[in-house]
């Protein structure tokens, strides 16, 4: 062997390194890469709730305060907006929750005729724009002469919230064991008792992380409350009707608390599920 | 009753109110929207019903271009949004290990930052002080007075952005319920990593690419905020139309005949795209 074949062995060795490094590595920068772009604008929203803007718009920085933490609500209309859009958000989740709930059961241990048609049902509202649904909806109650308002808000917000609820409920409910319940009507438990004492238990971390998810599509929706609102304001309008005039940095306040709020539900669900699965249930 | 007629019946009762709900709530407005679209009048007079094909005409006639664009950027912004998705979606389903479901929480996380709220932030980040633009034209992408805010560049960025999730959880789902024994099996008959990707990590995922592109793509096609937020009115989209023909002008025939053409205008690019790549697994 000559001397710079010698030479040219652990070249290619470290080339060949190098070709396994980079791919076990390029992917794992380029997730790390992407993860940190959906943060970008997270991290720009929680530092602007802590600017003292000089102007009404609050685009640029200027210097740092406590001052937005301190009186979140010191905007005028700000408080009623949250509260209506807490309210709509608290009462939709817990509707739609219920019936979506049912629905998933329904689909998940029953044949029944018109299966594939209410599949369908369920998936087309997913499927349509929001800007569709909004118009529709008050092509409605023009049509039908109902002043919008609250309720049609929260009539809306049910709507688009079952079909979530379905599909999340749905996904825990295939995983499930029917001879648990079979068990318990053997052992002489009645239908309802069997529900309540088996049937929800099982099913619960299912429901509760479809009411976090419809919680937070409400608390989040603007097209098609905006079509429906009438002269309600809920959050997401209070933040589009100053986005035109002036963007105090109290929306950023109030954009986070609502952020911690959701990812933390969605963080003790995970959790709480996990150890249910580590003690086998 | 009987068991029988017992176990016959459950399943309706159980369906009875959420259906009705979506029927009463979802199925009757499209209704009103058909009805709406063929009336003429306006706010004052009031309006009537009398099959006025002619707001579709118009509606063609004078809002094409925002059609057009509409469909362009949608597609743009669904094309980046697989090109960032895929690979992370990949990456937490094989390299994920027992942290799979807090990366998941991770990517979804950043929208529950109301939607408004998070496109405002881009504003800021894309504004003309911004780091980016100063980056871009500091390596003379952009010109001394070049800006991103206000130009289709800004609109898809924030489109891209904004319908991410829908993106990456469809990929993750079918790249999660992969057999890895597959890729094996590829392996053992000297398929190179390249190959085995291409003919069979590639194919068995395309279901969940196809959920990902439509779920990405209809509403991306639909939204008004972006363009309205960070573009001015030559990037306003059809959403923008319609959203200010309802609410602001109360031309609703014109803006009904608007939002129903945008449904079928949807309707006929999924089906051509369900054609194209041959799938129809669309609910899974």
């Amino acid at each position: 062997m000559t001397a710079a074949a010698e030479a040219a062995a652990p070249l290619a060795v470290s080339r060949r390194r190098f070709g396994t490094f980079a791919r076990r590595h390029v992917l794992t920068l380029f997730a790390t890469l992407s993860l940190i772009y959906l943060f970008v604008p997270v991290a720009v929203v929680i530092a602007f709730s802590f600017n003292n803007p000089a102007g009404r718009f609050n685009y640029t920085w200027d210097s740092f305060t406590f001052q937005n933490w301190l009186h979140p609500f010191a905007v005028p209309g700000i408080q009623s907006a949250l509260e209506i859009s807490i309210e709509i958000a608290l009462l939709s989740s817990l509707f739609a929750t219920a019936l979506g709930t049912l629905i998933a059961l329904a689909l998940t241990r029953y044949r029944f005729r018109v299966r594939s048609l209410v599949n369908t049902l369920i998936f087309i509202p997913m499927t349509t724009p929001e800007i569709v649904m909004g118009s529709s909806l008050l092509t409605l109650f023009l049509n039908r002469n109902i002043a919008t308002g609250f309720t049609t808000i929260l009539i809306a917000h049910i709507m688009f919230n079952i079909s979530y609820v379905v599909v999340t409920v749905k996904a825990r409910l295939a995983g499930f064991d029917r001879h648990l319940e079979e068990a318990a009507m053997d052992l002489g438990a009645t239908p309802l008792v069997t529900f309540r004492r088996v049937t929800l238990p099982l099913i619960a971390p299912g429901v509760i992380a479809a009411g976090l998810l419809a919680f937070a599509l409400s608390i989040d929706d603007f097209v098609i409350t905006y079509f429906n609102a009438g002269a309600t304001t809920t959050f997401p309008l209070f933040v589009w009707g100053a986005a035109r005039v002036a963007t105090p940095p109290q929306i950023n306040v109030i954009g986070t608390m609502i952020f911690i709020v959701a990812v933390g539900g969605m963080i003790i669900n995970l959790v709480w599920q996990n150890r249910r699965a580590r003690r086998g249930m | 009753m009987t068991t029988r007629r017992r176990r016959f019946l459950a399943p309706y009762v159980l369906l009875a109110p959420g259906i009705a709900w979506l029927i009463l709530f979802f199925v009757v407005p499209m209704y009103y929207l058909a009805v709406t679209s063929l009336q003429t009048g306006s706010l004052e007079v009031g309006y009537t019903f009398n099959w006025a094909w002619h707001n579709y005409r118009e509606a063609i006639t004078t809002y094409h271009t925002q059609f057009f664009r509409s469909i362009k950027y949608a597609g743009i912004a669904t094309v980046l949004a697989l090109l960032v998705s895929y690979p992370l979606a990949y990456w937490i389903a094989f390299r994920g290990g027992r942290w799979k479901n807090l990366f998941l929480l991770l990517v979804i996380a950043p929208f529950f930052i109301t939607y408004l709220i998070r496109t405002l932030a881009w504003e800021t980040i894309l504004a003309d002080s911004g780091p980016v633009v100063g980056f871009l034209r500091a390596i003379h992408v952009l010109g001394p007075d070049g800006r991103l805010l206000a130009t289709s560049v800004a609109v898809i960025c924030g489109i891209t952005y904004n319908f991410l999730p829908f993106m990456v959880l469809p990929i993750y789902v079918s790249l999660e319920q992969f057999d890895e024994r597959l890729l094996d099996a590829a392996h053992d008959l000297y398929a190179s990593r390249m190959w085995s990707f291409l003919r069979v990590t590639l194919p068995m995922s395309l279901p969940g690419v196809f959920a990902g592109t439509l779920l990405t793509f209809i509403p991306a096609v639909g939204d008004f905020i972006n363009a309205q937020l960070l573009g001015t009115p030559s990037q306003y989209m059809i959403g923008n139309v319609i959203q200010s023909k309802f609410l602001e002008l109360t031309d609703y025939p014109e803006a009904a005949a608007l939002s129903f053409l945008l449904m079928a205008t949807i309707l006929v690019i999924v089906l051509v795209y369900a054609r194209l790549l041959g799938t129809e697994r669309l609910s899974g």
